[in-house]
């Protein structure tokens, strides 16, 4: 889960890493009030989960508390890669004498968390280790045994600070290292760090990935962030057949379906799974030339309910008037429940299976038993001996057929 | 609504056997059946859920209950 | 031969009163397997299909008479998930397989930094387990002992998959080929697992009767870079094949999103689908672009 950042910072606060006399405001007024206080010129910048704020018109610098509210006002209403910001930060301009980067990603390598330090701060860190690799400092930390500082040292020093310089980004980048895991991130980074002209290091942005796996022991943090339990933040806000699907899973426990149609503008309703079944036949399905209108994940051996609840969210789309519903090799999930849920989807809809499913294929456990039902509503079904790109190939002919 | 796959009938002389009742409504996994005061009643939106796990068959004296398969006309 | 488990291998399931877990202990008793034990506490004196259930792998151990199992089927929720595997690798356990999904990243970085401290290997999370066929299985890979027979055959392929539904989907394409399967994988598809393909890629170099090598692979992560580094590096005798699915996530609509497993998510320019094809050919390992091109592309190779 992504965090904005004027939560990032307030973890990066709670942490004990130095930080700006920042303000975070939800209104225009309340921006006048926060550039007030802080007395002197700040940055408005506006809170959206999604990157290229500053290209997109996000980040703005005022001079006075009522050139901050017309900023705040204007950066408010401001859509950014379809996200609408949650308030803005008041920030004050620092004087910065220079810029560094202090982060913590996952190396699932190594499977340790590892440390990145650089005094090339302010830009995208793979740039710099690709352009500057002296200019990056990297190390990796137990998980099991205690942190300490020196950890940090190493990896700072391996950039060529030193002096006080060293002395002062030591102690935070250790910071983020411990944050990172009591908080279980699975991105912490302070970009840019910054050295004011003072001396003094302040972290001027933060960015933060909670792992969604951890939120159930989170909930302390969720709770100081006022994030409640339920809130989903997704690349993109939910697509109403999303929306729908998710209310179909929930409402009954046996099995598991998905289902996902942002970036997705096609005619072939997909009805498909598991895991990396639905990858491959995705694929497969756009190999062929076809145009996947969803995508969809059948898992863990759902209700006839639960199945003819996602086909009927399939079919319900704009533009679909066929579904292909195919899986790989099924172990767990019954081939003839499946099949009883996508023909009940059909039939409750007042449509043909035999015309509306382009292919059945599903082989594996019970499938002798779910041909059987499939016959008996000629529905054009395949078993193993059919590639999953055979079958996929099949449902293109007949939803373009259909199309010409 | 009654199924579109399965169908389940319990014989006359049976569906009021409170004991029978209780024991259909215990091993469906998929609630099927219900005890009611007046003896065994079909729940119909769950007739399609049925798995075929023939443990209504083995609870039920011989010939008692019966699950159609209305795909094919055979009886499990 | 085989690699991890053979016919004499011993495991127990720990969580093993679950509904999931009743269902993989009769599966693999069903094939062969040998499962000396159970653990789910607060539950002793039980039995699943048989199988003895303990409250601690300590009294498991003391009622076989000292005899410490070989391996364990890890099936218990997420938030228990790292103490019992921390139980097992304490017990001298030398292999587990864990189930779960939906674990931690930290919580599973613990592990298998226990794991490799006592010498222990961990296969998973988020995975079905492994099957030598015709002979054991460890874990719900393949299903119910018939379709597990249908679907895996004994032959001269290695499988390795981060999909556990993929790795029976491709084994059954190489049995169906004649080849056969020598030891099935489902490696597990979250960003952090037991075991990488470079990780069991010497197992297989040492097994006689692996001749080659099927990897089922998905963007996110940089296993398949630390595979092909392991090839550059070592001389192996075995030819690989690789099967990429998830090429749709390359678009640009897609960015940031995840699908099938945690694992797919691209946290760096190494994770796409197509960087990854790129890495995998520069390393002389042919991705084919369908499931049904395996046989063929493994044919060629042998």
């Amino acid at each position: 889960m992504r965090l904005f950042e004027f939560e990032s910072r307030q973890i990066v606060k709670d942490a004990g890493i130095p930080v700006t006399n920042y303000g975070y405001a939800l209104s225009a007024e309340e921006a006048r009030s926060a550039a007030a206080e802080i007395g002197g010129p700040v940055v408005i910048k506006s809170q959206v989960l999604t990157g290229g704020r500053m290209k997109a018109g996000g980040v703005k610098f005022a001079d006075t508390p009522e050139e901050a509210a017309a900023h705040a006002a204007e950066i408010l209403e401001l859509e950014i890669g379809g996200h609408m910001p949650r308030g803005v930060l008041v920030d004050p301009k620092a004087e910065v004498e220079q810029e560094y980067y202090a982060g913590i990603v996952w190396d699932g390598t190594r499977k340790q968390p590892m440390m990145l330090f650089s005094d090339m701060g302010g830009i995208d860190i793979e740039e710099v280790a690709e352009q500057h690799p002296d200019h990056v400092g990297r190390g990796h930390f137990s998980n099991l045994l205690p942190f300490s500082d020196f950890q940090a040292k190493q990896v700072i020093a391996q950039t060529g600070v030193t002096g006080s310089e060293l002395n002062r980004a030591t102690p935070i980048l250790a910071a983020l290292a411990r944050l990172f895991q009591t908080c279980d991130m699975t991105l912490a980074e302070i970009n840019p760090l910054a050295r004011l002209s003072d001396g003094r290091f302040v972290a001027l942005d933060a960015h933060m990935d909670l792992e969604d796996e951890a939120r159930p022991r989170q909930k302390a943090l969720m709770a100081q962030l006022g994030i409640p339990a339920e809130e989903q933040r997704e690349a993109h806000e939910a697509t109403p057949f999303e929306t729908a699907v998710t209310a179909i899973d929930s409402a009954d426990h046996r099995g598991v379906i998905q289902g996902k149609d942002a970036g997705f503008h096609g005619n072939i309703g997909l009805v498909i799974g598991a895991g990396g079944g639905s990858l491959t036949l995705t694929d497969a399905v756009r190999s062929q030339g076809g145009k996947p209108a969803n995508y969809s994940e059948i898992g863990g051996n759902p209700s006839v309910a639960k199945a003819c609840g996602l086909a009927k969210a399939v079919l319900e789309k704009d533009g679909v008037e066929k579904i292909a519903v195919m899986m790989s090799i099924v172990s767990n999930t019954r081939v003839d429940i499946v099949a009883r849920g996508v023909i009940k989807a059909c039939l409750e809809l007042g449509k043909d299976p035999g015309e509306t499913i382009a292919i059945f294929r599903i082989p594996g456990a019970w499938e002798e038993e779910g041909f059987k039902i499939l016959d008996h509503y000629g529905v054009e079904y395949c078993d193993r001996s059919v590639s999953m790109h055979e079958a996929a190939r099949r449902a293109v002919e007949k939803v373009q057929g259909a199309a010409a | 609504m009654p199924g579109i796959f399965i169908d389940v009938e319990v014989a006359a002389d049976a569906r009021s056997d409170a004991t029978l009742a209780a024991k259909l409504e215990e091993v469906c996994p998929v609630d099927i059946f219900a005890a009611t005061e007046s003896g065994v009643e079909i729940v119909e939106q769950n007739l399609d859920e049925c798995v075929l796990c023939r443990l209504c068959l083995d609870a039920a004296p011989p010939g008692a209950v019966r699950v159609i398969k209305l795909y094919d006309g055979t009886e499990l | 031969m085989s690699i991890l488990i053979n016919e004499d291998t011993t495991f127990i399931v720990q969580g093993i009163t679950g509904r999931e877990a009743v269902n993989l202990t009769r599966e693999c008793l069903d094939y062969g397997s040998k499962i000396v034990g159970g653990v789910t506490p607060g539950r002793k004196g039980r039995e699943v299909h048989g199988v003895p259930v303990f409250d601690t792998i300590d009294q498991l151990i003391d009622h076989n008479g000292g005899a410490v199992p070989d391996g364990s089927v890890v099936t218990v929720p997420p938030g228990f998930t790292k103490d019992a595997v921390f139980e097992a690798i304490e017990s001298g356990i030398g292999l587990i397989v864990i189930v779960t999904e939906r674990i931690p990243r930290r919580d599973v970085a613990q592990m298998v930094e226990l794991a490799n401290l006592r010498g222990a290997r961990i296969i998973g999370p988020n995975c079905l387990g492994l099957v030598v066929p015709g002979v054991a299985k460890m874990g719900g890979i393949g299903g119910p002992a018939r379709n597990t027979e249908q679907a895996y055959q004994p032959g001269q392929v290695g499988v390795m998959s981060r999909s556990g539904g993929m790795t029976t989907e491709i084994s059954s394409t190489l049995t169906a080929a004649g080849l056969g399967v020598s030891t099935a994988v489902s490696i597990g598809g979250d960003a952090i697992i037991g075991s990488t393909y470079a990780e069991l890629m010497p197992l297989f170099e040492a097994d006689e009767q692996t001749e080659a090598i099927v990897i089922y692979t998905e963007p996110g992560g940089r296993m398949e870079a630390q595979l092909a580094e392991w090839v550059a590096a070592n001389d192996s005798r075995l030819p690989i094949v690789a099967f990429m699915a998830g090429r749709f996530m390359d678009d640009e609509e897609m960015k940031g999103m995840s699908f099938g497993h945690a694992g797919t998510i691209v946290e760096g320019k190494e994770d796409t689908a197509s960087e990854k094809i790129l890495r995998l050919e520069a390393a002389g390992i042919p991705v084919v672009e369908r499931i049904d091109e395996i046989p063929d592309a493994v044919k060629a190779k042998l």
